[in-house]
């Protein structure tokens, strides 16, 4: 089942996903979607709204169990895994972090304990832990907090370390929950619409944002529709229509890509690049 | 064989009790999502308010047919009354709030009320007057099934049949089925959903009222606690037929019937409460869809 | 003008008063007027009681819009944020300067040291049971308040606890001490064993399930007679022993109570601890949000099940107690209605407070049995203040507050940040 993993290199294919179907008893979310993501890239998932892409999250994550097809992940140095069946909190165990189109911190903790909680899996404490509180427990508490902290500041959220998340500004949020996603130590980072909603400048803070984390080590697959955004960070871009991959490619390929254009008539990417 | 007869017809009797009790847990749980827990006390109280109008009412000597029509009608509006206010002052309140508020808030609300009739009645088992005459004609099957049976069984079946005549021709039916299919898109359709919401309240009481009005005639005592039992029954109903449901609710409330009254008839009567309680919680561990219900993921 | 326009507001809302007391008088009339004795065929006409219901929701509803509008001033004006800071600064004083809050705290605890002493027996017991309620809350509010599991058999693990001491005692003279860790260890096991199947489930089915298994549990122990003596229960259970020490009945109570005393302060000792820690904050975020907290890499079934058999661990304990306490139980003392007055507690405290579900055990459990008055509609008011708590102030009488953390930039914590 588990193919043999290429010798490390620069090209090294990271995540593989062939023929994922998921079907939502007749509509078919996603239908024999492919897509392959190499190691340290920065690539995108466009396409109309209904047409897949959050569904391919979903079923990424665990949270949906697709209904034919496989995603394999291919870790650094490690075993490969297969995604498919593993439960939710396994996956992100595995390496793979994300975000949320429609925001889900937790409401009603402060900052820094949203970006604490992302240290769960990190971390062991456990019951007896908490109430003895022995050295170790102390030692992996502190490390909890520091590591959050440092976070939290690469994100330029410091001022509000203990602020509630729900008072934040909308585009503080979304860096938050990078944050929260980044603290689990991932290899691939999952980012759905990171820039709706934001304003110009917020826009450019997470442009900024994307760069350092992927000169950090990490790789990034991003859903969006700020097609300026797009261009201009991806280094490539798989296009998907009806649950179908229509279109892949570097970004000035796909921006020439008729098909695309077409699934796209009307919408930024006619008005923006043509 | 007689004895498995007079068995049957007692669990079709039982469910369909169950089952008008079980609509209206259905018909809430597909509109608003709620349990709501102060359902059984509404039966309790429908129960009650026909004690009270026959009582009354034959204290003046009216005819029979007249005490009958009376206490119908007068359990079925005070209950559909009662049901209209908890909504409004109970769960209205707590439409956007987070999931658990409306279910504690239910919960308080039927803790109020059973203390409300025990406070402004009695702790005490009431007599309830037999409403059902003994038929002439049932005579020769007394033995297997009585009067009354025959009745429950005739009234609940033509009420369920108009219930769901109801909701499948009538506007009204048609606007609660858009409104328990999408609430926002019905409110943009121009439903006033508040007024669904209160009629789905409404009827749904109705209906356990006269379920409640019957079975105490058949049972023959009720206090001020029957409404809990007889309502997490029903609630086992409805989710074993999977809830939201109208046609599980009818179908579960009939499993549900005919397996307590066969297993308190062949393996023992101390633990009739206990069967229907195990039989729910297997089902929520094991099918909580339910039989007809469908098992739906939640979008991300 | 405008007052002109006061006016006219207010006689809508007197119209809209009559016409609710309209309502209720008509809504409660069979109920609250008419008493019948079906046996003896005669009618009682309470009219009264009519008056009463239509003067009261008169009152109840003006009283309720005035507070309503009162509060949606509140929120218009600037004035609520003054009015939130005012408190937030009174708080912050509170936690910097600490002579306030450590006087209370002494003052408390003097009392409660004292409080055998200077109170009768009768007082004492009564003492006791609240403690236990004090016990109880903080048990279920790990569950409920904390992770937010809406358990509503809480009451079976209290069973659990107090059978496993009666029957263990009762056949092979297992003292209190002994049967004390026992308890809380069956409580935990059979936690563990509802737990796991349910945990999976939605909010509220859990809390239906729940429900079924305490009602389970109570008509066991009620029909199987063999094992637990069904309805007439166990008696003659001893009291904690003191290194087989015998004690005079008043010496007992007092022991007892300072049992409970230790009890409270251990019990909120380890809440504290587990509230801010690694468990803690992963039982915060599931009742937040479930789906985050598995996308974060949070095992739900396993994190909730460590709530909810913690919580029963506590029951269980809290049952042995109660057992020793009252020498007699049977199941009647475990009923749906004792989990909902530890529900209560919880709602009333505050989800998640410590102080809060203290201060609600206390309110909830003395009132009754020092206002004599009040005790007969205890049940009718417990059901009313979880509506109304809902309503009007979801988090309760105290609010839970967030722990705040302060980053120290030097102590070589920047140093990495580089
Ligand atoms: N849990 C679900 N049950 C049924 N249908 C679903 C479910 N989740 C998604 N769908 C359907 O799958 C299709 C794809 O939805 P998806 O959310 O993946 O689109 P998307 O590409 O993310 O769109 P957008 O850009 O608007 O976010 C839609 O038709 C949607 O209605
Ligand atoms: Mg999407």
């Amino acid at each position: 089942m588990q193919p043999d993993r290429p010798p490390a290199a620069p090209n090294r294919t990271l995540l593989e996903v062939r023929g994922l179907t998921m079907d939502f008893g007749g509509i078919k979310a996603l239908d024999h979607f492919d897509l392959r993501i190499r190691e340290g890239e920065i690539a995108a998932l466009i396409g109309p709204n209904g047409a897949g892409k959050t569904t391919f999250f979903n079923c990424l994550t665990g949270m949906y169990a697709p209904t034919a097809g496989d995603m394999l992940f291919f870790l650094p140095g490690r075993k490969t895994v297969r995604l498919n069946g593993l439960k939710p909190n396994k996956v992100t165990e595995q390496g793979l972090a994300r975000t949320f189109q429609n925001i889900r911190l937790f409401p009603n903790m402060t900052v820094l304990e949203n970006v604490m909680i992302g240290r769960h899996c990190r971390t062991r404490a456990r019951v007896l832990g908490a109430v003895f509180r022995d050295p170790r427990t102390r030692r992996e508490e502190r490390e909890i907090v520091r590591r959050s902290y440092e976070i939290i500041e690469k994100i330029g959220l410091a001022d509000q370390v203990n602020e509630f998340a729900r008072n934040l500004p909308y585009g503080a949020q979304r860096r938050l929950e990078i944050a929260r996603a980044l603290a689990t130590d991932p290899v691939l980072l999952l980012l759905d619409e990171p820039a709706a909603g934001m304003n110009p400048r917020e826009t450019r803070m997470l442009d900024e944002l994307i760069c350092r984390i992927r000169d950090e080590g990490l790789s990034i697959l991003l859903i969006e529709h700020d097609m300026k955004l797009v261009m201009s960070l991806s280094d490539h871009i798989f296009v998907m229509d009806y649950g179908k991959k229509i279109a892949e490619g570097p970004p000035p390929e796909v921006r020439r890509n008729p098909q695309v254009i077409r699934a796209y008539l009307g919408e930024d990417i006619v008005h923006d690049h043509a | 064989m007689d004895y498995f007869i007079e068995l049957f017809f007692s669990g079709l009797t039982r469910g369909s009790i169950y089952a008008l009790i079980a609509l209206g847990y259905t018909m809430v749980y597909g509109i608003i999502g709620l349990i709501n827990f102060a359902h059984g006390e509404i039966y309790m109280i429908g129960a009650f308010t026909a004690l009270i109008v026959s009582t009354v009412l034959s204290i003046y000597n009216m005819p029979l047919a007249a005490i009958l029509v009376l206490t119908v009608l007068a359990s079925a509006i005070w209950a559909g009354a009662y049901g209209f206010t908890v909504e409004k002052l109970a769960y209205k309140p707590l439409r956007k709030a987070p999931r658990l508020s409306p279910l504690i808030s239910a919960i308080g609300m039927s803790i109020f009320l059973q203390n409300y009739v025990l406070l402004a009645q009695t702790p005490d088992f009431l007599p309830f007057p037999p409403l059902i005459p003994e038929f002439a004609f049932m005579e020769p099957v007394s033995g297997v099934i009585g009067s009354s049976e025959l009745v429950i069984l005739t009234m609940t079946t033509s009420l369920m049949l108009l219930l769901t005549l109801f909701i499948k021709f009538t506007r009204l039916g048609k606007a609660m089925r858009a409104t328990a299919q999408d609430r926002t898109m019905a409110r943009l359709v121009g439903i006033n959903v508040n007024m669904i919401i209160s009629a789905t309240f409404i009827i749904g009481s109705g209906l356990a009222a006269i379920g409640g009005l019957l079975i105490a005639s058949h049972i023959g005592q009720i206090n001020f606690f029957i409404g809990f039992i007889a309502g997490i029954k029903a609630f086992t109903a409805a989710v074993l037929g999977g809830i939201g449901s109208v046609p599980g609710a009818v179908l579960g409330s009939f499993i549900l019937g005919l397996t307590e009254s066969f297993a308190t008839g062949y393996v023992s009567s101390d633990y009739e409460d206990v069967f229907a309680f195990s039989l729910l919680v297997l089902i929520l561990i094991f099918r909580p869809a339910g039989l007809l219900g469908k098992s739906s993921a939640e979008k991300v | 003008m405008a007052r002109k326009r006061t006016i006219m507001i207010f006689l809508r809302d007197v119209r809209g008063a009559l016409l609710i007391s309209l309502w209720f008088m008509f809504l409660t009339f069979p109920i609250m007027v008419i008493k019948v004795n079906p046996i003896e065929r005669t009618v009682v006409w309470r009219w009264d009681n009519m008056a009463y219901v239509g003067l009261l929701s008169f009152l109840l509803y003006l009283a309720g819009r005035q507070y309503l509008k009162y509060r949606e001033r509140r929120l218009e004006s600037s004035r609520r944020q003054s009015m939130e800071e005012k408190t937030k600064r009174f708080l912050r004083r509170l936690s910097e300067n600490p002579v306030p809050a450590y006087t209370l705290m002494a003052v408390a605890g003097v009392f409660a040291l004292s409080f055998p002493f200077v109170f009768s027996t009768y007082q004492t017991n009564i003492m006791i049971t609240a403690l236990m309620y004090v016990v109880l809350g903080l048990g279920l509010n790990i569950v409920v308040g904390v992770a937010g599991l809406l358990d509503l058999g809480y009451v079976a693990f209290y069973a659990v606890g107090a059978y496993s001491y009666a029957l263990l005692n009762l056949h092979f003279g297992v003292g209190f001490w002994f049967a004390l860790p026992i308890g809380a260890l069956l409580g935990m096991t059979f936690g563990i064993l509802l737990g796991f199947p349910v945990l999976r489930l939605r909010g509220d089915y859990l809390a239906i399930v729940t429900l079924g298994f305490g009602e389970i549990i109570r008509l066991i122990l009620e029909n199987w007679n063999e094992f637990s003596k069904g309805p007439s229960g166990i008696s003659n259970i001893p009291r904690p022993g003191l290194f087989g020490l015998e004690m005079p009945l008043e010496t007992a109570i007092t022991y007892l109570y300072f049992l409970m005393i230790g009890l409270v302060l251990f019990t909120v000792f380890v809440v504290r601890r587990l509230q801010d820690s690694r468990i803690g904050r992963a039982w915060y975020a599931l009742r937040e949000d479930e789906i985050a907290c598995q996308a974060m890499g949070i095992d739900k079934t396993r994190t909730k099940l460590t709530a909810f058999a913690l919580g029963a661990t506590w029951a269980g304990m809290a049952g042995v107690i109660f057992a020793a306490k009252t020498t007699f139980i049977n199941p009647a003392s475990f009923t749906f209605l004792e989990s909902a007055i530890i529900l209560c507690i919880v709602v009333l405290g505050g989800m998640g407070s410590i102080v809060g579900v203290i201060l609600a055990a206390l309110i909830l459990i003395l009132l009754p049995e020092y206002l004599r008055a009040f005790s007969d509609y205890r049940m009718l008011v417990f059901g009313a203040v979880l509506v109304l708590m809902m309503v009007f102030r979801p988090q309760g009488l105290i609010g839970h507050r967030r722990r705040t953390y302060t980053i120290k930039p030097d102590a070589g914590r920047s140093g990495n940040a580089a």
